[in-house]
């Protein structure tokens, strides 16, 4: 068996340890959906970073800063200011005011059913799309990873699926939170390794780092061409490119306070002021990942070169061949765990998310008008739930084998955004929002991203015909939206849909509980408590 | 029922999950809460305007002034990259400036309930 593979066993068997651990303390829903709210603040700031630090980010965009140099790094910065909006805005009122999902604070003063199903449509949504692209990220991983050990896609593709399942379904949320305290570690401790090693090459000198990221020798169309990675414009450069930049930016900053799984973080923490500060933790770690990611993704454009990379696995392999050039093959094997790691923590983060809204949003209070109808049953539907969710990713992802499905993590930020984020805010913040609003924003955000993205170059395009049919467009014409990240249109779209059905309704019983909302969401009376065994 | 802590002088003997505290209005309309919700929102609306200011001068300027951007200042690095790292700076110093902020917030929040509550 090869190095990685044992590196990546001894993690999985370490997490279902402290699956089987965290089963015997789990008793109940506050123990199930919210780990009892007894995590304290550095260990959520962990758990965060570890739900939020994707496959798509430590080795997607560690490939994006290798091919197209700062333009890359553009995204490195969205996703840490993206933090601001979810310390400033949405942390503290959630963890007052709600208790297991995103739609517990829209329900709070609107008609439960309409908005709860609404809002459970749109979670399942962004954690099916993002699930999806983690599940064809890791199965392709490994088929490049373990070439010639006899594992495929699809077993990889199952093991993964089959992970998360036990994870959430006998460990819930004590056992996930773990799991991603040890990724974002692990993360961590990896990227500041592989750093280290590539300064080394430059021998600690910044300076002679930088020299070498200004001038990149690689072929475009056959000829050898030498360009300034540090120069803006290289992805992101003609024609739509700027605001196609810009309208990435607003759905980063505007989606991750509405992605559904980070959401949930929130409630496992004892009260608000905890849960402000796992922010300040995550947003310390995240920022310290992400300026990383300079030494990552530019030591990959310097040390390897785009034409390398490419020869070698492709964009996503940017940062495991950095760690084999760099350090040899133990390095290497590490670095891949590491990535397995990570897809595990955050489809084990989505699983339960998913969850949780489908027994708690739908189930429960849609389906049975808030009342569990035997002990315990919420937790037993959430259980149920984390299986189909398992086994539908797993079906997808084959299906899926060979398919580009990188834009369906910029489809979940943007669904968050347009959807979620406006009704949440309205909800907080606008006495007369009412239940016509918040259906109708979730639902005009939610079609809005959809149907721009169906129509934008990263669905529609004409192919040469010697492209891979990997990268072939799933339609061939040209595309009718002319930029790959709809938020710059979509969002003003949820928040006109949320404003304008709900100027044209009333509803006098939302508009008077809006004292007791914001006197719950600013002064932590009556918020979930954390429960003391 | 489970044991629970009782912050903001709660009474221990109240079920924790069904608090009876009707008097949400009341609370609502005392001078004390109007004035934390205005503090709060007076830092939180600065905060953003500017962060969310800042960061996007980065993305337009990017897109639309690259000849400014591409200017070197330190060495081969240029204005594009370092207004970038800026950006993380930025971030961290608007958490702390909060996390300050809000320790005084959680003051009042804390004097609001009790004064509602009774100290017990």
């Amino acid at each position: 068996m090869s190095a990685p593979l044992w590196m990546f066993l001894a993690f999985v068997g370490a997490t279902l340890v402290i699956t089987w651990w965290a089963a015997k303390r789990s008793h109940g829903s506050d123990s199930f959906f919210a780990a009892n709210r007894r995590i304290t603040a550095w260990q959520n700031g962990f758990a965060v970073s570890g739900d939020y630090m994707s496959a798509a980010s430590f080795l997607g965009i560690a490939g994006l800063i290798a091919f197209s140099g700062y333009d890359g790094f553009m995204y490195s910065v969205g996703f840490l200011v993206a933090y601001l909006t979810v310390l400033l805005v949405v942390a503290e009122p959630l963890r007052n005011a709600g208790k297991y999902t995103m739609a517990d604070i829209l329900a709070f003063r609107l008609s439960p059913r309409p908005v709860r199903a609404m809002a459970s449509l749109s979670t399942l949504t962004v954690s099916i799309f993002y699930m999806i692209a983690q599940m064809v990220g890791a199965g392709t991983l490994v088929a490049l990873l373990f070439k010639g050990s006899g594992i495929t896609y699809e077993y990889a593709v199952c093991g993964v699926g089959a992970l998360m399942i036990i994870y959430v379904t006998f460990g819930g949320m004590l056992a996930t939170t773990w799991v991603q305290i040890i990724k974002a570690i692990l993360l961590l401790g990896g990227t500041f390794l592989l750093s280290l090693f590539v300064l080394a090459r430059y021998h600690f000198s910044l300076g002679e780092f930088f020299d070498a990221v200004s001038h990149v020798t690689y072929t475009v169309k056959g000829h050898a061409v030498t360009r300034n990675f540090l120069q803006p414009g290289l992805k992101y450069g003609s024609g739509y490119g700027p605001l196609d930049l810009i309208s990435l930016g607003l759905a980063l900053l505007f989606g991750t306070a509405g992605l559904p799984h980070i959401l949930v973080r929130f409630y496992t923490v004892p009260d608000a002021k905890a849960a402000r500060l796992s922010v300040v933790w995550a947003m310390f770690l995240i920022g310290v990942f992400y300026i990383m990611t300079t030494f990552l993704g530019f030591g990959a454009a310097t040390l390897m070169g785009p034409d390398y990379i490419t020869a070698n696995g492709g964009t996503n392999m940017s940062a495991p061949l950095l760690a084999k050039v760099v350090a040899g093959d133990v390095f290497f094997a590490f670095i891949c765990a590491v990535a397995f790691a990570t897809i595990l923590a955050v489809v084990a983060g989505l699983t339960i998310s998913a969850s949780t809204s489908f027994a708690h949003d739908i189930w429960t209070n849609v389906i049975h008008k808030g009342v569990e109808r035997s002990k315990n049953e919420e937790v037993k539907v959430a259980r149920l739930t984390a299986l189909v969710v398992g086994v539908v990713s797993i079906a997808l992802a084959i299906v899926l084998k060979n398919a580009n499905v990188a834009f369906l993590v910029g489809l979940a930020f943007a669904v968050a955004a347009s959807a979620n984020l406006p009704v949440i805010l309205l909800s907080l913040f606008w006495r007369r929002f009412n239940t016509a609003g918040a259906v109708a924003g979730l639902a005009t955000g939610l079609a809005a991203s959809i149907i721009l993205i169906l129509i934008s170059p990263s669905i529609m395009g004409i192919d040469a015909a010697d492209v891979k049919p990997a990268l072939r467009h799933f339609i061939q014409s040209p595309a009718i939206f002319p930029l790959s990240n709809p938020g710059i249109v979509s969002i003003p779209l949820g928040f006109i849909g949320a404003v304008l059905a709900c100027l044209l309704t009333r509803e006098p019983a939302a508009e008077a509980k809006f004292a007791e909302l914001k006197v719950r969401a600013h002064t932590g009376i009556g918020a979930e408590k954390a429960i003391i065994h | 029922m489970n044991d629970s802590q009782p912050p903001l002088g709660l009474l221990k003997s109240e079920p924790p999950q069904e608090e009876k505290f009707a008097d949400w209005d009341a609370v609502a309309a005392t001078e004390e809460f109007r004035q934390l919700l205005r503090r709060k929102a007076r830092f939180i609306v600065t905060a953003c305007v500017f962060f969310i200011t800042y960061y996007f001068a980065l993305l337009v300027l990017v897109g639309y002034a690259p000849r400014l951007m591409e200017r070197k200042v330190i060495g081969v690095v240029n204005i594009a990259y370092l207004f970038a790292l800026s950006q993380f700076f930025m971030a961290w110093i608007i958490a702390a400036l909060y996390v300050r902020a809000a320790a005084r917030y959680d003051e009042t929040a804390t004097r609001i309930v009790r004064n509602f509550r009774g100290p017990k």
